[in-house]
């Protein structure tokens, strides 16, 4: 069993993989095993399959090919082979948000019945921000709002509306680099033709352009989606909540929503509360309707309804390995192609909701938000239908789970540690001038099986609050975390250093805040920027005392929210296996050196969550001494 | 730990919630919901709803809105474990608490409850205005709110006159299980009262909300902020109203409560209990909420947590020193021996001589000192006589030197100053004089005052002090010459005969955008700032808040505007005020921080101006009160028609000469004629308007418009043939 302890520090997963392994089930873990030895060309990022001439390949130890048929070196092509990628992670965040623009312009119009707008007070303050009218009709308003942001993607010239939510002086970094992203759209297509056979040959000319097309992610298509969907889907406002498979139910038709676009699970969560279904749930012998959730969707639902969390990425195949799941309802991103595959060897039924991501001979219930709460009541309803068919032998939900708080947001922290009249930073930055906090650290992304599953996350998370830095995290991050039981107030006087102790104390919050999914890292931007206009720490991002770091990341996404965040000027780690640049010296120099005399930010690649740390509070610490602030009071 | 406070802040806001609702539900059942509300001599309704909710009330009917905002502003109680963040609810809680509060208090005036017996009640907007230029000057560098009870009445005593020797004025009320400080204080016979800097609010927590809805008024009143500004109010006092609470005794759920109110506005907590503490800081300067159990320590734990800066002046007398010590009276049956006044020849006369005259230090006494004393008397004569030499002292100094004899003498605990030059009257107390004071002491202090604060332009002082009746005579006739001297040299100084005015921004600490121009013609409008004034405070503080202004070509002579005095203006209103007339009120006037001793305002029905002083408290031929005026002429707002003024610009040649001057004043309160009536009599005379006094209308003669122009038509007043003002 030391083997599958060494696949997860949660006892959860644990005891779920040895039932994989009693049923014969193979999971990611042991995909990844029959993939060893994975390809080292690919690791270094030095294998190009741009055109028909190849696949070509450079030799890491400089004997053989050091170009391909084109002419392309190490250094052209690990740069190409980034930033497609990170062309790929800022397309699916930014049609995320252009779905949410959708729903809002369909409200508008009067065709999607199932929304309202109910954040009324963002929703004013962004149309104000925007220069609209707010003494017209909500439905003018947002449709206003809707074709503004319709136009973020397909604006040609100009710069995207949001970047003024910057400080300043980051402001003009962007421009003096010429890196402000125009349109959300133009900066992914352009990204992508650079990279194509004979384009862009200069590997620090192809990742500024990569910058342009992350930022247009992180202050662009995320920061839409996050905002449209706090007025659509109400802002969250701190929640208690439960996570890890322990939430699944036994007597329950539990339902799992999985993937990342909350529109449809939203009204998931209403539908789970209708009394017709509940009474039919009764009828086919369950006692209730039991939603949970995976991924970001989870996180979604989460921030603003407290519906609990059944896992993280690598814990959506364990959540149908438990056997008690009639319905695991997907919508995009994340979502592994093998969920079909174990779903078959139990009574789960995999249902997919959107166009873009089916699975072949899996059953697609598609959604409109024109119908969103009648497509929300079908897939509930099949779930429940599926509930004779479970097998109560084969049923094992381990008997995990854990408390947590979540729902912090830009605008939460300002009443959090206000009130309505006071509402202000000013007491988290007092708290890092005065020397009471060392700084802050944004700990976000993925699971990722090559690494301990939770336990880089939950490793440098503590030693970080241990040091007195407040972190803000979000996506599967927050997850691991919160199964950990660092995301409850009473978790600051087990773990947190004196000083972030008592601003927990003062504040009543965990050390550990919960900011949402993926997208929502663009609400640790723009915290960041309030931070900034508060006063006190500096005139840009770069000058906070503050790091970011996606410990065991694994997906393109990741990649281009580690971009925009550099962009931003942040010093972001990236845990366990580094980008796949390692092969061209010149590149992974350019990043983990070059970048922050310009940008202010820049990578690092570190294998151990504890050097990570070390890492981090060290950059930490030349923040504070660039700011010339007061000693650590208790260290 | 700090769960406990928010858990105990929140319950307390609750209850007070409640009480404020059943007494509200309870005085429009009897008292119907149309009832008249409100607090005595204010402008501003119901202050603290006033300033956050922008609510003007005047009806019990109108409460009710208040009480429902207070209502959505509580929260729940945190819960047990896995609770949530709970600061900003505890500072909602806080805010309810105090709207709440007010409403008690306001309802407790309807029914004649307030104020408390020994207790001030409600503070009107004339005692925040008085005050105004003490804040800021330095002579009362902050407040302090007790409440409860000290262990002991020596504890409360030690404490109270901690502070007082630091100069903060102390509010003090509460109680700890029916025992009050107030009561502690009136046993050990503490003077109270505003010029003793002591001041008794009520007996109940729920009273604290006296100081608090003072304090917020300030921000409206000083700072320009407009009502309903709440956030911005709420920084206000927390930058710039030196405040704090210190708890004495238990800390109950009301006490929690009010404590989140005064957090909320940036005022820490202190107690003398061990309480779970608040340290990190953000809402207020420093912490939040701390404990200090040791009452040795205590008062300077709470200056240190509210960051006031204290001047403390150590002098080496027997009794205890401090400006919080002016306004104390010595009383017959406490008097030791008294000098002048009706009983002796007395005076006091500063005097520059030159550098080998004067031997600094040297104090000397010629006759006998107080303790020889004959038995049965209590008089005695005395002639203090101040000399100084200094580099930069100059003749125009001496009478504001000299003026500062008053000041300087009242700060010694158990002395008594009033009046000045041969008109002094100085009382010295029995106490004082069994702690060892005797006349050499007189010398010391002045010796150590003048040196303090006038270090800049004073370099050595000597005092001689005379008891002997001959010497006095003949000491007093020489310097009578000097005093005559003194006042032809001030009295014909002009505005023409000078080629620099001065700035005044002491008041940019809590009115940013208020500008004063002080000319000679023209005092500072808190009337404690003449031009010499202003002059001799450049000398001693030259990058203080007094800077010569080069007058330059003018621009306008009737109207007082010169380009240079504009643009300074415009630099150091931050931009808000383009031009400034000193002599107009119609064009351009001077804006008000707020400390003016008058306001002038026009009455356009009778085409003339009247003058309100703020000691009146009743109602003028506008239809308003002095502070209902006053709201619309303080913080640093340019208000054609309205100005604040000091008294004496009233008989200068230069008041509102755009607009005809003196003659144009319709209406004064009658104490404010008579308190002028000599020089009044002299303007007027020169406008050849002799009878000019008596074609003034006051309370006596006319309060309602229609009086007033009845009574200026039967006077037949020089207004009615004046140019229209408008």
């Amino acid at each position: 069993m030391a083997d599958i302890q060494a696949k997860s520090i949660d006892l959860a997963s644990q005891e779920a993989l040895r039932k994989a392994r009693e049923e014969s089930i193979k999971t990611s873990w042991d995909r990844l095993e029959v993939q060893k030895p994975q390809c080292g060309f690919g690791q270094l990022g030095l294998c190009c399959t741009v055109c028909n001439m190849g696949p070509c390949r450079i030799d890491p130890f400089g004997e053989g090919a050091q170009e391909g048929v084109c002419g392309a070196n190490a250094d052209t092509i690990a740069a190409r082979n980034l930033v497609r990628k990170i062309a790929v992670g800022a397309s699916a965040h930014s049609d995320h948000g252009r779905d949410v623009v959708h729903t809002l312009a369909l409200f508008s119009e009067g065709h999607a019945h199932d929304y309202d707008i109910l954040d009324l007070e963002k929703f004013k303050s962004l149309a104000e921000e925007l220069g609209i009218d707010t003494n017209k009709s909500k439905e003018e308003i947002a449709k206003e709002l809707a074709k503004r942001f319709f136009a973020e993607f397909g604006k040609q010239e100009g710069e995207l509306l949001f970047l003024k939510r910057a400080p300043k002086k980051r402001q003009q970094i962007w421009k003096k680099l010429g890196i402000s992203p125009r349109g959300i759209d133009r900066e992914i297509v352009e990204l992508l033709h650079t990279t194509t056979m004979g384009v862009d040959n200069d590997y620090k000319n192809l990742i500024n352009t990569g910058l342009r097309c992350a930022l247009s992610d992180g202050w662009g298509g995320s920061m839409i989606a996050t905002d449209l969907q706090d007025i659509i889907l109400g802002s969250p406002q701190p929640v208690r909540g439960k996570v890890n498979l322990g939430v699944l139910k036994e007597n329950y038709v539990n339902i799992v929503v999985h993937g990342h676009e909350p529109i449809l699970s939203e009204m998931a969560v209403k539908a789970s509360q209708d009394p017709e279904l509940l009474r039919l749930a009764r009828e086919n012998g369950a006692e209730g309707i039991n939603l949970a959730g995976i991924c970001c969707t989870a996180n979604e639902v989460l921030m603003r309804h407290g519906i609990p969390v059944a896992g993280n990425f690598l814990q959506q195949e364990l959540a149908i390995i438990t056997g008690a799941v009639e319905v695991m309802m997907v919508d995009v991103q994340c979502i592994m192609p093998a969920l079909q595959n174990i779903a078959s060897c139990y009574h789960t039924k995999l249902v997919t909701t959107n166009p873009k991501a089916r699975f072949p001979g899996v059953l697609h219930v598609e959604f409109q938000p024109e119908r969103a709460y009648q497509v929300a009541k079908q897939i509930i309803r099949l779930g429940i239908e599926n509930f004779v068919n479970r097998n109560k032998e084969r049923v094992n939900i381990p008997k995990y789970e854990m408390d947590l708080v979540a729902g912090f947001t830009k605008e939460v922290i300002f009443q959090i540690l206000g009130g309505r009249y006071r509402a202000t930073y000013k007491p988290l930055n007092e708290a890092i001038i005065s020397g009471r906090l060392r700084g802050l650290a944004g700990i976000v992304g993925c699971n990722n099986p090559k690494q301990t599953h939770d336990y880089f996350h939950t490793t440098l998370v503590k030693e970080l609050i241990k040091n007195d830095i407040l972190v803000l995290q979000t996506g599967c991050s927050a997850i691991a975390c919160a199964k950990q039981g660092l995301l409850i107030p009473e978790a600051a006087k087990e773990y947190a250093g004196k000083g972030l102790q008592e601003i927990c104390e003062a504040v009543g919050i965990p050390p550990v805040l919960h900011l949402g999914s993926c997208v929502d890292n663009s609400r640790i931007l723009t915290a960041a920027s309030c931070i900034i206009q508060e006063g006190g720490l500096g005139e840009d991002l770069s000058d906070i005392p503050a790091a970011g770091a996606a410990p065991e990341w694994m997906s393109e996404k990741a990649i281009t929210i580690g971009f925009y965040f550099v962009a931003s000027g942040v010093y972001t780690v990236f845990g366990a296996s580094p980008f796949a640049v390692l092969g061209s010296k010149n590149l992974t120099n350019y990043l983990t050196k070059d970048l922050e005399s310009f940008v202010g930010g820049r990578f690092e690649f570190c294998d151990d969550p504890l050097q990570m740390a070390t890492l981090m509070i060290e950059h930490i610490d030349r923040k504070r001494k660039a700011l010339h602030l007061r000693p650590l009071m208790y260290q | 730990m700090s769960k406990l406070v928010a858990s105990s802040a929140i319950k307390g806001a609750w209850v007070i919630f409640n009480q404020a609702k059943e007494f509200l539900d309870k005085a429009i059942k009897e008292k119907g919901q149309e009832q008249k509300i409100g607090f005595p001599e204010t402008a501003f309704y119901l202050p603290m709803a006033n300033a956050l909710l922008g609510l003007k009330v005047e009806r019990l009917k109108e409460v009710v809105p208040i009480l429902e905002h207070a209502k959505s502003l509580l929260p729940n109680l945190p819960t047990e474990r896995i609770w949530l963040p709970y600061l900003g609810d505890t500072l909602n809680a806080g805010i309810a608490t105090l709207l709440c509060e007010e409403i008690i208090m306001a309802l407790r005036y309807l029914y004649r409850e307030e104020p408390q017996k020994d207790c001030q009640g409600f503070f009107t907007d004339t005692i925040m205005r008085s005050l105004g230029i003490q804040l800021v000057d330095g002579r009362m560098p902050g407040f302090a709110a007790i409440l409860g009870a000290a262990p002991n009445n020596q504890i409360a005593v030690d404490i109270v006159r901690q502070l007082q020797g630091r100069n903060i004025l102390v509010f003090v009320g509460s109680s700890v299980n029916g025992r009050s400080i107030i009561d502690q204080l009136l046993e050990e016979n503490v003077q109270m009262g505003w010029d003793n800097y002591i001041v008794p609010y009520g007996r109940d927590t729920l009273s604290a909300i006296y100081p608090l809805n003072w304090a917020i008024r300030s921000a409206l009143t000083f700072g320009g902020i407009k009502p309903g500004q709440a956030q911005k109010c709420l920084l206000y006092t927390k930058e710039r109203v030196f405040a704090f609470g210190l708890v004495l005794g238990e800390v109950d759920e009301i006490k929690y409560a009010t404590g989140a109110g005064a957090i909320s506005m940036g005022f820490p907590i202190i107690a003398d209990t061990d309480i779970p503490q608040i340290k990190p800081s953000g809402i207020t300067t420093y912490e939040a909420l701390v404990k200090e159990l040791d009452y040795k320590k205590i008062v300077s734990r709470c200056i240190e947590v509210r960051g006031i800066k204290v001047k403390v002046t150590q002098i080496p007398i027997p009794v205890p020193y401090a400006a919080a010590f002016e306004g104390e009276r010595v009383r017959k049956e406490n008097l030791y021996v008294e000098f002048g006044g009706k009983s002796s020849l007395s005076f006091e006369y500063l005097v520059t001589r030159k550098s080998e005259e004067v031997e600094d230090g040297k104090i000397e006494l010629f006759g006998p000192d107080i303790d020889e004393l004959e038995k049965d008397k209590y008089s005695m004569p005395l002639a203090i006589i101040v000399e100084v030499y200094g580099r930069k002292m100059q003749k125009d100094f001496e009478p504001i030197l000299e003026r500062q004899v008053h000041r300087f003498i009242n700060y010694a605990m158990g002395l008594m100053h009033i009046g000045q030059r041969d008109m002094n009257w100085i009382r010295i107390s029995k106490d004082a004089f069994n702690k060892g004071f005797r006349l050499k002491h007189i010398g010391i202090i002045l010796h150590a005052m003048l040196h303090q604060e006038y270090g800049a332009i004073v370099d050595k002082v000597q005092v001689k002090l005379y008891t002997k009746q001959e010497d006095v005579q003949r000491l007093l006739e020489e310097a009578k010459k000097t005093f005559t001297e003194r006042d032809e040299r001030i009295s014909g100084m002009s505005d023409e005969a000078v080629d620099t005015f001065y700035s005044c921004l002491l008041c940019q600490s809590f009115a940013p955008n208020h500008v004063c121009i002080i000319t000679p013609e023209r005092l500072g409008l808190c009337g404690a700032y003449s031009w010499l004034d202003a002059k001799a405070s450049y000398e001693i503080m030259p990058s203080g808040p007094n800077q010569p202004i080069q007058k330059g070509p003018i621009l306008d002579e009737k109207l007082g505007q010169w380009k240079s005095i504009n643009d300074f203006v415009y630099q150091k209103s931050n931009k808000t005020i383009q031009k400034v007339s000193m002599y107009s009120l119609m064009d351009s006037p001077q804006s008000s921080c707020g400390c003016f001793e008058c306001i002038v305002a026009i009455i356009p029905e009778t085409n003339g101006v009247m003058i309100v002083s703020r000691d009146y408290t009743g109602m003028t031929p506008l239809g308003m009160t002095f502070t209902t005026l006053a709201g619309s002429v303080g913080g640093g707002v340019q208000t054609p028609g309205f100005l604040g003024i000091g008294r004496l610009y009233i008989t200068s040649k230069k008041f509102i000469l755009a607009e005809g001057g003196l003659k144009r004043v319709v209406w004064m309160p009658k104490e404010l004629k008579q308190a002028l009536e000599e020089r009044i009599n002299q303007r007027a005379q020169e406008l050849g308007i002799p009878d000019l006094l008596d074609k003034i209308a006051d309370e006596t003669k006319a309060v309602s418009l229609e009086e007033l122009l009845d009574f200026l038509k039967k006077v037949e007043h020089p207004v009615l043939s004046l140019e229209p003002l408008i």
